[in-house]
């Protein structure tokens, strides 16, 4: 079973506001799901590689150049910025 | 039934506008109660009927897909549209761009005629974790579509679009058309561009139609199957047409059946459904061959460690700083001062809903300091066990039958309570995703429940991009 001191910091990790009262539903929910994965212990993978990309394909590289999108299309980017300044996102101070 | 409709808009039997009223009409009589789109874009489908209208009395050639009406997953952009994904973070948020399969389909001339509901985030198989409605079975209101396609493959059941396109991760394209009683087609991984799918699983995550028919499912994924640079997993495919594969012989062809799928906790008529499913077959003149896919019993932990890792990962975007919900209340600080943290904090707590917020929690827990190699390593190593599985089996049968979910569609509010009930609904369909080869569902029979005929899915996986074959089987099925 999951400690409480798991749960909130696995939120803080995830950057996932937690309520006191939820706390002990995720250490149950998490634990039950967790204990499930168990049955891969018994799986003998010995010697066996992770597999990577599962059709085989790798390193499939693009020429480094940059593609400029359309000013309606960057417009519309813009427009989905939840705080903005001059077209530029604007987050929030890092340091209180 | 799209070719048919095709004929009928050449002979100027029907206009695309007139079909396209009707599909509205549909959905303005039978929506209220099924709940299968999140959004209509009424004016912009028929204004793009009405143009494809002048076309076709121009005399001038069109597509298959030209001036039909269907409906997207609303996981998928649609330029100029809200794209929520079923979820509150998302709920202000208008795509700036098409996804490649929309832009695909736009240039066939396709009428869009919205936007279907679905799980949160594509994370659910009843559609029930959708943070706007419940969508319902259009042959028993009282059970859900399936998930995470539901609103896609309920649609389609309800005739209120000709097709539709979901996206399946694990079987959210193919247990929908099951719990339907339509056709789901889940693509080879990288056959299909997802370039504009927000992304679930990436290692997993393939789109594809949910149709009436297995010929329209081929028509489909010819016209949004091929090599996209912009994903780059996505693979050539040569500008093959799967239509033109449809023969409808299978003789010879030598299916598989895995002594693995049909034990345990199916359904005692569902596998009778299903054994009667492969006795046709049979009479069609494919062989059956019993195989053994000994590493399937993991296959369902694999999948349940890799999506949430790679959902803690793809869900990181979800920021409130660039799109979509952001919670700026300095009254709920937390740390003081409304910075960037309690954006975060507070954004995520609010905007996510609890599977989304679960499966997050598990997959940071899964891939932190201590237990990366405990959970995903080991679950990359079992899955390549898997992939072997299939390679092992595809040596001596051309395709692999299984019912596509173990259940007929069951009762709204039936499995929320326990998550652990609601992953076991993917015991068929999550392998094709984990090994990568292509499989589509397709009706096989009825039960009764509550004196209500429910659709069964029979299910077959054929080889990697072997798409073709596995078409021409699922076809000379539906045919005979």
């Amino acid at each position: 079973m999951l400690k409480k001191e798991d749960i909130i910091h696995i939120a803080e990790l995830a950057r996932i506001g937690l309520r006191e009262e939820e706390i002990e539903k995720y250490q149950r929910e998490l634990s039950l799901i967790l204990d499930y994965f168990k049955k891969l212990e018994k799986a003998d993978t010995e010697n066996i590689e992770p597999i990577g990309h599962i059709t085989g394909s790798h390193s499939v590289v693009r020429e480094d150049v940059a593609n400029d999108c359309a000013a309606e299309t960057k417009k519309e980017i813009i427009n989905n910025f939840p705080d903005k300044q001059n077209n530029q996102a604007k987050v929030k101070s890092i340091l209180v | 039934m799209i070719r048919e409709l095709h004929e009928n808009l050449k002979n100027g039997k029907i206009t695309s506008l007139e079909l396209t009223q009707n599909y509205f009409s549909e959905i303005e009589k039978k929506d209220k109660d099924i709940l299968a789109y999140l959004t209509l874009d009424k004016e912009i489908a028929l204004a793009t009927a009405q143009e494809m209208d002048e076309k076709i009395k121009k005399g001038e050639e069109f597509d298959l897909l030209g001036g039909i009406p269907m409906a997207i997953k609303d996981n998928m952009c649609v330029a100029g549209g809200r794209t929520t994904a079923a979820s509150k973070i998302l709920d202000n948020y208008i795509a700036p761009f098409d996804a490649t399969v929309v832009k695909k389909l736009k240039k066939q001339g396709a009428i869009i005629l919205g936007k279907t509901n679905m799980d949160e985030f594509a994370m659910g198989a009843s559609t029930e974790s959708s943070a706007y409605q419940k969508t319902k079975n259009p042959h028993d209101l009282s059970r859900v579509p399936g998930g995470s396609s539901g609103g896609s493959a309920a649609a389609v059941a309800g005739d209120m679009a000709v097709y539709t396109l979901g996206s399946d991760t694990g079987g959210s394209v193919r247990q929908p058309a099951s719990f339907c009683g339509v056709v789901g087609l889940k693509p080879t991984y990288g056959r299909v561009s997802r370039h504009g799918l927000l992304a679930m699983a990436s290692s997993l995550d393939q789109i594809g139609p949910i149709t009436k028919t297995v010929e329209d499912a081929a028509i489909v994924l010819s016209r949004i199957a091929g090599r996209d640079k912009k994903d780059a997993t996505s693979a050539k495919s040569g500008g093959k047409l799967y239509e033109d594969y449809l023969r409808g012989d299978i003789n010879g062809m030598k299916i598989g059946v895995p002594k693995e799928y049909f034990n345990g906790g199916l359904d005692s008529e569902i596998k009778d459904i299903a054994i009667g499913a492969l006795e046709k077959f049979k009479k069609l003149g494919a062989t059956l061959v019993e195989i053994d896919l000994p590493y399937s019993e993991y296959a369902l932990p694999v999948y349940y460690i890799i999506v949430p890792c790679e959902v803690s990962s793809n869900m990181a975007r979800f920021d409130g700083i660039r799109y979509g919900l952001s919670i700026d209340d300095q009254e709920k600080s937390k740390i003081g001062g409304g910075n960037l943290l309690e954006t975060y904090l507070d954004t995520r707590e609010i905007g996510f809903g609890a599977e989304v917020k679960r499966r997050i929690m598990l997959g940071t827990y899964a891939l932190s300091a201590g237990y990366y190699d405990a959970y995903y390593k080991k679950a990359q190593k079992v899955r390549r066990l898997l992939r072997q599985d299939f390679e092992e089996a595809f040596k001596s049968v051309d395709l692999i039958f299984s019912p596509t979910a173990p259940e007929p569609a069951f009762k709204v509010g039936e499995k929320t309570v326990d998550p652990l009930q609601m992953y076991l609904s993917d015991i068929y369909t999550v392998t094709a995703n984990l090994v990568g080869v292509p499989a589509i569902s397709f009706p096989i029979g009825t039960v009764i429940r509550d004196g209500k005929n429910l659709p069964i899915g029979g299910q077959l996986m054929g080889r990697w991009f072997g798409e073709e074959e596995l078409l021409n089987a699922a076809y000379a099925f539906e045919k005979n």
